[in-house]
């Protein structure tokens, strides 16, 4: 048999269940893998053994009663952006570096109640901002992937999730939750690898996150294969009564939706997301995923999405006018870092100098100007309009198919010293994945192939609101066609 | 729109961020760099479109109006920096 920490999600479910292997021996193989690599690949700012051990211990009684949940004994890494009772949860920010939440996110609940195994917090750019996941106050993550024959040469995960899309990669944890703003969940799962899904803005509960930019963010799950990925949202979805903007309808069986095929499916190419300079190798590599599904039984259909240019800079108006208002409440009073100062304005703004990190202070610069007055109507209702237009594209292509292909992102993973100078750069990393977020469209980043230096590239799944469904039917019909099995150089038992 | 330095420093303000005065020009180009690029939406024709405020498809949804939490001083407290009795710390704010 091969190594506990290569099985997937799947297959480890399967062996728990049949008592073929031990929850607590499941759990202590994750634990010592994490001992051996986290000092290099820092995807862990928090690991927490003694729980996860006690959990493993609990889920190994009851399989022994027979009494196995969806996740039983499945050890995971949660993205330290969701609330973990008495257990640290930093947001990758001084800010919160001590902060110790006295009550549990809905997401993180819910994998509890279905049996999960915590191993601890994954690192993240601070409070998901970024796309490298250099912007962490407990420093960067090394992506377990690199360039072939350049084993020294450090690769970003990607981000905000990169310490989630890290550890999955490494074999760290069976599965992780993410979340995705912009991309956050999708681009680093293509950066490393793995597979990771945004669903549709309201079927995951936002409580106990973390707030960034609280219309464009939702939670979703990232590990090695689409059906793990369907197998974590089913646990992770459903509808909360904390969560307004929460949809109140049934969770689907994600996971029996991956085998469905994709038979009589009409797919969408939006030219539009053909790019000028665009490597050839993306390029490529989204002409054989159309090859694969036609082969598969689906058809192609050339659609247009006209202001799919425009999606960044709309992107970059709304995202930080909301986490200008959200972020308001870190002010050295209630909870969180403070620095003293001589009347209270001044305690405010050295205690958030000191706390938040230049990104996410030029984020909430950036929003609070949009939206101060006199500029509100000519850059945040204008970028709300656009925001409108960008859905009304989906709209009208939704009568003409039943899901979107396209690249999950422009390049492979890049080095870390690379585009860290300038912010826009830096941005346009998310420019095949922001749409989604923008039309509150479920998103699935599937790895489908390797670029010439021998590094991961994903192509992306979009479908209409609340049809994840088929999004896993295609992305899985990907998956059997791809037939990636390339492992990263750094991971467990390698 | 081209922000200048005094702007800058106003926002920052509004914002409750410190910013030292040797940190205001490369924050100046910075900030511009991003406006710069942000300017091409003005570009798009939006006459007559509703701005979309939501992320979802749905209208939000009203609880019904009664208390349901509460009672819980002590956790609502125990991450405060400063705090003194049951009450949160601040520098004198009233003379």
């Amino acid at each position: 048999m091969n190594a506990l920490t290569d099985l997937t999600l799947a297959e480890a479910r399967a062996a728990l269940v049949k008592r073929d292997v031990s929850a607590v021996e499941l759990t202590q193989s994750f634990l010592t893998a994490i001992e051996a690599l986290n000092p290099r690949l820092n995807a862990y700012i928090t690991v927490t053994p003694e729980q996860a051990l006690a959990q493993a211990h609990a889920a190994e009684a009851a399989l022994a009663r027979g009494e196995a949940r969806p996740l039983t004994g499945i050890p995971l890494a949660i993205k330290d952006l969701f609330c973990t009772a008495g257990i640290r949860t930093t947001a990758a920010s001084r800010i919160l570096g001590n902060f110790v939440p006295p009550y549990e996110s809905t997401v993180t609940a819910n994998l509890l109640r279905d049996g999960a195994v915590f191993l601890g917090k994954a690192n993240l750019d601070e409070f998901a901002m970024g796309s490298s996941n250099a912007n962490s106050a407990f420093g960067g993550v090394e992506n377990p992937w690199h360039r072939e024959g350049e084993p020294d040469t450090a690769l970003v995960p990607g981000g905000s999730s990169g310490g989630s899309a890290a550890a999955v990669a490494a074999r760290l944890a069976l599965g992780a939750t993410a979340t995705d703003t912009g991309g956050s969940i999708r681009q680093p799962a293509a950066f490393c690898g793995i597979a990771g899904i945004k669903p549709t803005y309201g079927r995951v509960s936002r409580f106990g996150i973390v707030a960034f930019a609280s219309s464009l963010d939702q939670a979703g799950p990232v590990a090695r294969t689409v059906e793990d990925c369907a197998i974590l949202l089913g646990s992770m979805a459903g509808f909360d009564a904390r969560d307004s903007t929460s949809a109140d309808l049934p969770v689907p069986d994600f996971a029996a939706a991956c085998a469905r095929g994709v038979k009589g499916l009409r797919i969408g190419i939006p030219k539009e997301y053909r790019l000028d300079g665009m490597a050839t190798e993306i390029e490529a590599l989204w002409q054989q995923g159309i090859a694969w599904l036609r082969d598969a039984g689906a058809t192609t259909v050339e659609i247009s999405l006209p202001h799919t240019k425009y999606a960044l800079p709309t992107y970059y108006i709304v995202a930080p006018a909301e986490a200008s208002s959200n972020l308001a409440r870190y002010d050295g009073v209630r909870f969180g870092l403070r620095e003293e100062g001589e009347d209270l304005k001044d305690l405010y703004e050295r205690t958030r100098r000191a706390g938040f990190g230049e990104e996410v202070r030029r984020r909430i610069l950036i929003g609070t100007y949009v939206l101060s007055a006199g500029y509100y109507d000519a850059y945040y209702l204008k970028a709300q309009r656009v925001r409108a237009l960008i859905k009304r594209d989906f709209d009208e292509a939704w009568g003409k198919v039943d899901a979107i292909l396209t690249p999950a992102t422009p390049s492979a993973a890049f080095g870390r010293d690379e585009k860290q100078n300038d912010p826009v750069a830096m941005y346009l990393n998310d420019v095949f994945t922001v749409t989604a977020n923008l039309a509150g469209i479920p998103g699935l980043s599937v790895p489908a192939g390797l670029d010439a230096k021998g590094l991961p590239l994903g192509l992306q799944v979009l479908g209409r609101p609340f049809d994840e469904e088929t999004v896993f039917a295609v992305g899985h019909a990907i998956e059997r066609a791809a037939r990636f099995t390339a492992t990263p150089s750094l991971r467990a038992a390698a | 729109m081209s922000l200048d330095t005094a702007t800058v420093r106003r926002v920052a303000s509004l914002a409750r961020i410190r910013v030292e005065e040797d940190e205001l020009p490369r924050l100046q180009t910075e900030l511009n760099d991003i406006l710069g690029w942000i300017e091409q939406l003005q570009a798009v024709d939006t006459q007559g479109v509703e701005p979309m405020s939501g992320g979802g498809n749905q209208a939000l949804r009203l609880r019904e109006d009664r208390v349901t939490d509460g009672g819980i001083q002590q956790e609502v407290l125990a991450n405060a920096p400063g705090r003194a009795d049951v009450f949160f710390s601040v520098p004198k704010v009233v003379e």
